[in-house]
């Protein structure tokens, strides 16, 4: 803290720093200056995750005070195993409307994944893993479908995936036949996704360590190589600040799964997913084209990016990860049914999406909004079940946090607007 | 000129339905040289940039790149070829920032994964070589102005290393001082040896830094003029078609006679031409 010196003239004479814009708002050494860019940030709507994280602080605050139960670290640990499910879901979605573009056939593939396990497991004594895959792999057959219309006929997307939403979950009550719903077996590694916890308490901390010094590593040789190639870098005590609310973050959430019944397996398939395509979006030339195309598809094009490959490419990757969360989502359900996946699943997974902070408008959003948007919606849900309310009154709370997110995005595309960002 | 054109297209004729855009199109590039490119609205000129560029691809006529012919049917041509295409609109995405979109389309990558450091680090490079001032490369380019987009899009197109650049009125919606950059980067790129298609609407840009003015009206070649030996007038006339009265015609019939003079049978066709070219701007 003792870094903040207001006479600028000390800069060493001999840096030979190139001159820099004056009307540029340099940021300035020390903590005064993170401060300072903080605030600009938020008076140029720039939010970031920051709404959400907030109203998670307030949904919990208030469920704990009206239920008693909400933050006992059996309720949380169901949390986490709860989300997986339609947080996968979420994560394809996010990457569809970072396109610019919606699949609204999410809901109907968890269903008919679910129903094709299903079948083929229970009904054909497929083998169980086998069956997973085959799950799995329909849904990126049904994802190139979407793709191959959207991207190379010019269908629009909603059109198609609307067709995709009703055409499915047909397809899913013809293959369930006549069983009404078929209940998972008890070896199977589906009801793992559900019921397994990893109960050493070193799963859970050894995951947090390794999320931890994951982090840490990445931040710290990138910010080495940018200095060593005299880049502005951040400095140490940012890295310490990043790096320590990510370790706090990563432990907390681990005492609280020791506290029940350990490390759920769930979770760990959803973290994996999640930093797998947070890589993917944010490291390789395929998130960058993914960006690109959802900013300006023309420009895309005349850069050299083949952009039907991109489109198609990700309504394959929606539908499977929509197809593997309808098998989370069965497992919770305890088996496949012809109504599996119907009803506000969709919307949820959305929702969702958009709450965690990824623009409806393309080209602007995160992966992890797929974390945070389920966590908020499946912590409403939670609370709402353990003061006992009606399913109506659990829609219309959902419908109103969903019409607040989308607001809070417009209004902060507005302001960004005005300060010059999109 | 003794130099071999480095860029050379030969009859080039696009068609967009009924619309005549381009016909029988000529024109050399050279290496070291500025090529301005002029004519009235809907006289083809972007039409042809998009060509070159592989956004179009041409009906008939042949394009040929250091004297051996070459399709181009997809902009990824183009680049392939060495030519770099600012458009008009810029064609950046607003919501990447500078350094992504200078190397949208071809990013460094070590292992597979995008190498920010060294393509922030050439990005930087690059910039200052070309003297452009921009706040950031790390901010999204919808917070630059539009002098600042201009440049950073005239960057991406050297990001490649390209040997022609073609710029589709780089100047049009720019300010003095601005324009007064841009004009500087083009004779840079001339001094470095690249070959510069510049379309522009703006006579004193053109005679400013062009070597050679190329004419187009209503999609055909109207005469190439050396800007040192040709007047502003000239220009004019051969853009507006002013040249094109009883006096020219009768010389222009006494200069058939002897077999030397271009035809001039622009202006037997022009109600045609008008009327199918107001057709282009409803296409």
């Amino acid at each position: 803290m003792s870094g903040t010196t207001p006479t600028g003239e000390q800069e060493p004479a001999g840096a030979a720093a190139p001159v820099v814009d004056p009307r540029l708002l340099v940021r300035e050494r020390g903590m005064a200056g993170y401060v300072e860019e903080f605030r600009r940030k938020i008076r140029g709507g720039e939010l970031g995750a920051i709404p959400v994280v907030v109203g998670l602080i307030i949904i919990a605050v208030v469920f704990q005070s009206l239920t008693g139960t909400f933050l006992t670290p059996g309720n949380l640990s169901n949390i986490t195993v709860y989300i997986a499910g339609p947080g996968l879901m979420a994560v394809g979605i996010v990457l569809v409307l970072l396109l610019g573009e919606i699949d609204l056939s999410v809901g109907s593939m968890a269903g008919l994944s679910a129903a094709i396990w299903a079948v083929l497991s229970v009904g054909q004594g497929v083998n169980d893993l086998l069956a997973i895959v085959l799950a799995i792999a329909a849904g990126a057959v049904v994802g190139t479908i979407h793709g191959f219309f959207f991207a190379k006929i010019g269908v629009p997307a909603f059109v198609v995936t609307l067709a995709g939403f009703l055409g499915w979950s047909g397809l899913q009550i013809w293959i369930m036949g006549s069983e009404g719903t078929i209940n998972i077996p008890r070896d199977s590694l589906v009801r793992d996704f559900n019921n397994f916890y990893f109960s050493d308490i070193a799963a859970a901390y050894g995951l947090a360590l390794v999320i931890t010094l994951g982090y840490a590593a990445a931040l710290w040789t990138g910010e080495r190589r940018r200095a060593a190639a005299k880049l502005p870098n951040r400095q140490m005590v940012d890295l310490a600040v990043r790096i320590g609310l990510v370790a706090v973050a990563a432990f907390t959430v681990a005492y609280v799964l020791n506290q029940h019944r350990g490390l759920p397996l769930a979770l760990v398939i959803f973290l994996a997913v999640l930093i797998a395509a947070d890589f993917m979006v944010r490291r390789t030339s395929y998130g960058r084209q993914i960006f690109a195309v959802g900013g300006n598809a023309e420009a895309a094009r005349r850069a050299g990016i083949n952009v039907v490959r991109v489109r198609l490419t990700v309504f394959t990757i929606a539908s499977s990860l929509a197809a593997l969360g309808g098998l989370f989502w069965a497992a919770q359900a305890g088996g496949a049914s012809k109504s599996l996946g119907s009803g506000n699943l969709l919307m949820n997974v959305i929702a969702a999406a958009v709450i965690g902070g990824t623009s409806l408008f393309g080209g602007r959003g995160w992966i992890w909004s797929a974390l945070l948007g389920t966590l908020v919606i499946q912590s409403i849900t939670t609370g709402l079940n353990l003061l006992g309310m009606a399913s109506e009154i659990q829609y219309m709370i959902t419908g109103a946090v969903l019409l607040i997110a989308v607001v809070v995005d417009s209004v902060s595309r507005r302001t960004q607007r005005t300060a010059g960002r999109t | 000129m003794t130099t071999a054109p480095l860029l050379a297209l030969r009859g080039v004729s696009k068609r967009f339905g009924a619309v005549q855009a381009l016909s029988d199109i000529d024109l050399e590039i050279h290496a070291g040289r500025v090529t301005a490119l002029v004519g009235d609205n809907g006289a083809g000129k972007s039409t042809l940039v998009k060509t070159i560029a592989g956004v179009y691809t041409a009906d008939a006529g042949t394009i040929e790149w250091k004297g051996r012919a070459h399709r181009i049917a997809r902009p990824q041509d183009s680049q392939d070829l060495g030519i770099a295409t600012v458009y008009q609109d810029l064609a950046l995405c607003d919501n990447l920032d500078v350094v992504a979109n200078l190397y949208l389309g071809r990013e460094t990558r070590s292992l597979g994964v995008l190498d920010e450091v060294a393509m922030e680090a050439r990005c930087r490079e690059l910039l200052d070589s070309l003297s452009i001032r921009i706040p950031s490369v790390r901010i999204p380019v919808a917070s630059l102005s539009g002098g600042q987009r201009q440049v950073v899009a005239i960057a991406r197109a050297l990001i490649g290393e390209p040997e022609v650049v073609v710029l589709d009125e780089p100047t049009a919606a720019l300010g003095v001082e601005q324009t007064a950059q841009v004009l500087d980067l083009v004779e840079l790129l001339r001094r470095r040896g690249l070959a510069v298609v510049l379309i522009s609407h703006n006579m004193a840009d053109v005679r400013a830094v062009a070597d050679e003015v190329a004419v187009l009206r209503l999609g055909r070649n109207n005469g190439i003029f050396p800007v040192a030996e040709t007047s502003h007038e000239e220009i004019v006339a051969a853009i507006t078609g002013a040249a094109d009265n009883a006096v020219t015609r009768r010389s222009a019939r006494t200069l058939t006679k002897d077999g030397a003079a271009p035809s001039t049978d622009a202006a037997a066709d022009d109600d045609r031409n008008r009327t199918t070219e107001a057709g282009e701007e409803t296409a």
